[in-house]
C-alpha cells in the first residue's frame, strides 16, 4: 500500500492545488497521506497557511476540528474501528478488545514499531456485513477473531516485503 | 410478495462503474441530452410535477429548491450546485452504492439540476472515509469531460458547467447543508443560522442548490421517462421508489430499492427475516437522528407522510432492526454518544446537553433509583436542547429519546 505521492516534498503537494481557501481540507488530506507517518506536522500547516494566505491560526482550527487529520505522529496503517449503533449489536466492542489484544496497544496509540495505530470510528457505512474495520483506505466486513489475525499478520507481511 | 423494484439501481451489478461506454450503453446521459433540448424551467417543472421528495432525510420537494434556486439574485455573478454526498447517518449506506456502482447516474442527475438552476460550477463533497466513492466519482468527472459531458458548451447546447470533489474529513456535522458549505470554503464545521437558506446565499454566499446523491439519481429516469411513468410507483404523497439500506438482526441486511409505502413487515421479509428466527422487537428508523418504533409499527406504510403521521421519520432510510434479547437502553446509549461526539460545540445547550444525556444513558443502564424521573429529565433537556440549538444536530437527540420512551418506557425504566 505505497503512496504514489510518498516521495513528494511538502511544497510539491501544495502547489497541485490552487491557492484558495476552499482547496484547505483537500490539500490537508493529500499532505497527510503522503506522510509516512499519517500526520500533518507544524511545517506542513505553516505552508499550508502562507500558500493559502491564511492564518496560521485557521488552518489549524481547521486540522484539529476534523476527526480525519491528526497533529501527532501515528503508524503506517491506522486501524479504525466502527462503533456505529448496528456494529455495536454485531460485537463492534470484542473487535476492539482482540485488535487491543492482537496489538498489544490501547485504542489509541500506536504500536512500538509504528505500523498500526488503533482508532474509533463513527458509521462507516458497511452496515451489511457488521462488524467492519477500515485499514487505511480498505474496508474489512465480517469480522471475527480468525479474520482479524489474519488481517494484521496479512499487512505486517506485506510490509516485510516491501521493506527488503 | 413484494419485490424489490430497480429504477435508481437499475446498472447495479451490470455495468463496470468505471466504464462510461458501459454506463451509455445502459441509457447513461440520455435523460441529460433531452434536458438541454428544452428549457431550464420545463425542467424544473417536470421535477415539481414528479413531486419527487429530497431523499438525504428531509424530504423536502426536489423541483421546489431548484425553483427557488433558479429565482435567486438574479443579478448575481454565479450560482453552484453541491452534492450532499457525505453520507454518515448511522445505518445507511445507500448513497456509497450509488457512488461506487454506478456513479455516472448521479453525476448526469448533477449536470441536469445544474443546467435547471443555470449553475456553471458544482462540487461533490464525499466523505472522506468513502475512498472507493472518492476514486470512482473521480474516475466518471474526468471521462465525462473526454465525452463532451462536462466542461464548455456541453454536447453543443450552449451551457457550460465545471465540476470537482470535494473531500470532508470525518464530521457528520458536515452533512448538514449550511456546515457542509462552511468546511466546503475550507473552514471549521460549524453551522450557519438560517435564513438564509443556501438557494439566498450558500457557497461563498451566491445562490446555491444542495442536493443529496440518491435524489439527484433520481432525475435522470424523472426527465427520460416523463413525471407520470416516474409517479406509476410510489403513493400519492411520496411518489417513486427509495433505497432502504436494511441491518441489524435481519438474515439479508443490504440496500434495498422499493415504492415508498410499503410496510416495515415487508421490508424484514425481503432482507430475509429476523435473523436466527428470533422475534422482532424494535426498528430504529432513519438512523441515530431517527426514530425507535415497536412492532405495533410492522404494518405502517414505510413514507414521508405516513411516518410522519405517526410521529416516526423515514428518514435517510436507514431501518435498524433489533430482536428480542437487544436493550434498548444499549442502541439508545450508542446514538447519545455519537451526538456527543459530533457535536460541534459551537452551541452550548448541544454541547453540554450531548454529554449530560451520554452520562444520564449509563445511569438509565447501570442503575439509577428513579429512572422513571430520570427518563423524564432526558426528555426535558433534549426538547430544550431541540429549541436553543442552531441545527439538526442539537435537534436530533430528542428524536430517538422520546420514541424510545414512548415505545419502551417500561424496560427503559424498571429496576433491575
Amino acid at each position: 500500500m505505497t503512496n504514489p505521492l510518498q516521495l513528494m516534498c511538502t511544497q510539491q503537494i501544495i502547489e497541485q492545488f490552487a491557492p484558495e481557501q476552499h482547496n484547505l481540507l483537500n490539500i490537508l488530506h493529500a499532505l497527510q497521506d503522503n506522510h509516512p507517518q499519517n500526520y500533518l506536522t507544524e511545517q506542513a500547516l505553516d505552508d499550508t497557511a502562507r500558500y493559502l494566505g491564511l492564518p496560521k491560526s485557521s488552518v489549524y482550527g481547521v486540522a484539529t476540528y476534523y476527526t480525519m487529520f491528526s497533529l501527532v505522529p501515528r503508524g503506517r496503517y491506522i486501524v479504525r474501528v466502527c462503533t456505529s449503533v448496528v456494529c455495536e449489536l454485531h460485537k463492534a466492542g470484542r473487535v476492539i478488545g482482540s485488535l487491543e489484544n492482537m496489538l498489544g496497544i490501547t485504542t489509541g496509540e500506536t504500536t512500538p514499531d509504528g505500523m498500526f495505530t488503533l482508532e474509533l470510528s463513527e458509521c462507516l457505512g458497511q452496515c451489511q456485513d457488521a462488524p467492519s474495520v477500515m485499514v487505511n483506505e480498505k474496508v474489512y466486513n465480517n469480522l471475527d477473531d480468525n479474520r482479524l489475525a489474519e488481517i494484521i499478520h496479512q499487512i505486517r507481511g506485506s510490509q516485510k516485503t516491501a521493506n527488503r | 410478495m413484494i419485490q424489490e423494484t430497480r429504477r435508481v439501481l437499475k446498472n447495479i451489478g451490470k455495468i463496470n462503474p468505471e466504464s462510461i461506454d458501459d454506463a451509455i450503453r445502459a441509457g447513461a446521459y440520455d435523460g441529460l441530452k433531452k434536458a438541454l433540448l428544452v428549457q431550464p424551467a420545463d425542467v424544473i417543472n417536470e421535477l415539481m410535477g414528479a413531486d419527487l421528495h429530497g431523499r438525504g432525510g428531509a424530504g423536502f420537494p426536489a423541483g421546489m429548491k431548484q425553483k427557488f434556486v433558479s429565482e435567486s439574485c438574479m443579478h448575481c455573478p454565479q450560482r453552484y450546485v453541491v452534492v450532499n454526498a457525505d453520507e454518515g447517518e448511522p445505518g445507511t449506506f445507500k448513497d456509497r452504492i450509488i457512488m461506487e456502482q454506478d456513479p455516472h447516474l448521479y453525476l448526469e442527475g448533477t449536470i441536469i439540476a445544474a443546467y435547471a438552476v443555470q449553475a456553471s460550477k458544482g462540487f461533490i463533497y464525499i466523505r472522506g472515509e468513502y475512498h472507493d466513492s472518492i476514486r470512482k466519482t473521480r474516475v466518471a468527472i474526468k471521462d465525462a469531460y473526454k465525452k463532451g459531458l462536462l466542461g464548455k458548451n456541453i454536447l453543443g447546447s450552449g451551457f457550460d458547467c465545471d465540476i470537482e470533489v470535494k473531500l470532508g474529513a470525518g464530521s457528520y456535522l458536515c452533512g448538514e447543508e449550511l456546515t457542509m458549505l462552511e468546511s466546503l470554503e475550507g473552514k471549521r464545521g460549524n453551522p450557519r443560522i438560517k435564513p438564509p437558506f443556501p438557494a439566498e446565499k450558500g457557497a461563498f454566499g451566491l445562490p446555491t442548490l444542495v442536493n443529496n446523491v440518491e435524489t439527484l439519481a433520481n432525475i435522470p429516469f424523472i426527465i427520460a421517462h416523463g413525471k407520470a411513468e416516474f409517479r406509476k410507483l410510489g403513493t400519492e404523497g411520496s411518489p417513486g421508489t427509495k433505497i432502504f439500506t436494511i441491518s441489524g438482526r435481519v438474515n439479508r441486511a443490504g440496500h434495498y430499492e422499493v415504492p415508498m409505502g410499503v410496510t416495515l413487515q415487508e421490508l424484514i421479509h425481503l432482507a430475509g427475516g429476523m435473523s436466527e428466527g428470533k422475534p422482532f422487537k424494535a426498528a430504529l428508523l432513519g438512523g441515530a437522528a431517527g426514530t425507535f418504533v415497536d412492532a405495533s409499527m410492522l404494518e405502517e406504510q414505510m413514507s414521508y407522510d405516513n411516518l410522519k403521521k405517526k410521529g416516526a421519520t423515514l428518514g435517510s432510510g436507514a431501518v435498524i432492526i433489533f430482536a428480542e434479547g437487544d436493550p434498548v437502553v444499549e442502541a439508545l446509549h450508542n446514538c447519545l454518544r455519537f451526538f456527543r461526539h459530533e457535536s460541534c460545540g459551537k452551541c452550548v445547550p448541544c454541547r453540554t446537553g450531548t454529554a449530560q444525556l451520554v452520562k444520564s444513558a449509563e445511569q438509565l443502564r447501570n442503575g439509577h433509583p428513579d429512572k422513571k424521573a430520570l427518563l423524564e429529565q432526558m426528555i426535558r433537556e433534549s426538547t430544550i436542547m431541540a429549541a436553543t440549538s442552531l441545527c439538526p444536530l442539537g435537534q436530533s437527540p430528542v428524536l430517538p429519546l422520546k420514541s424510545a420512551a414512548s415505545y419502551f418506557s417500561r424496560e427503559l425504566t424498571e429496576i433491575k
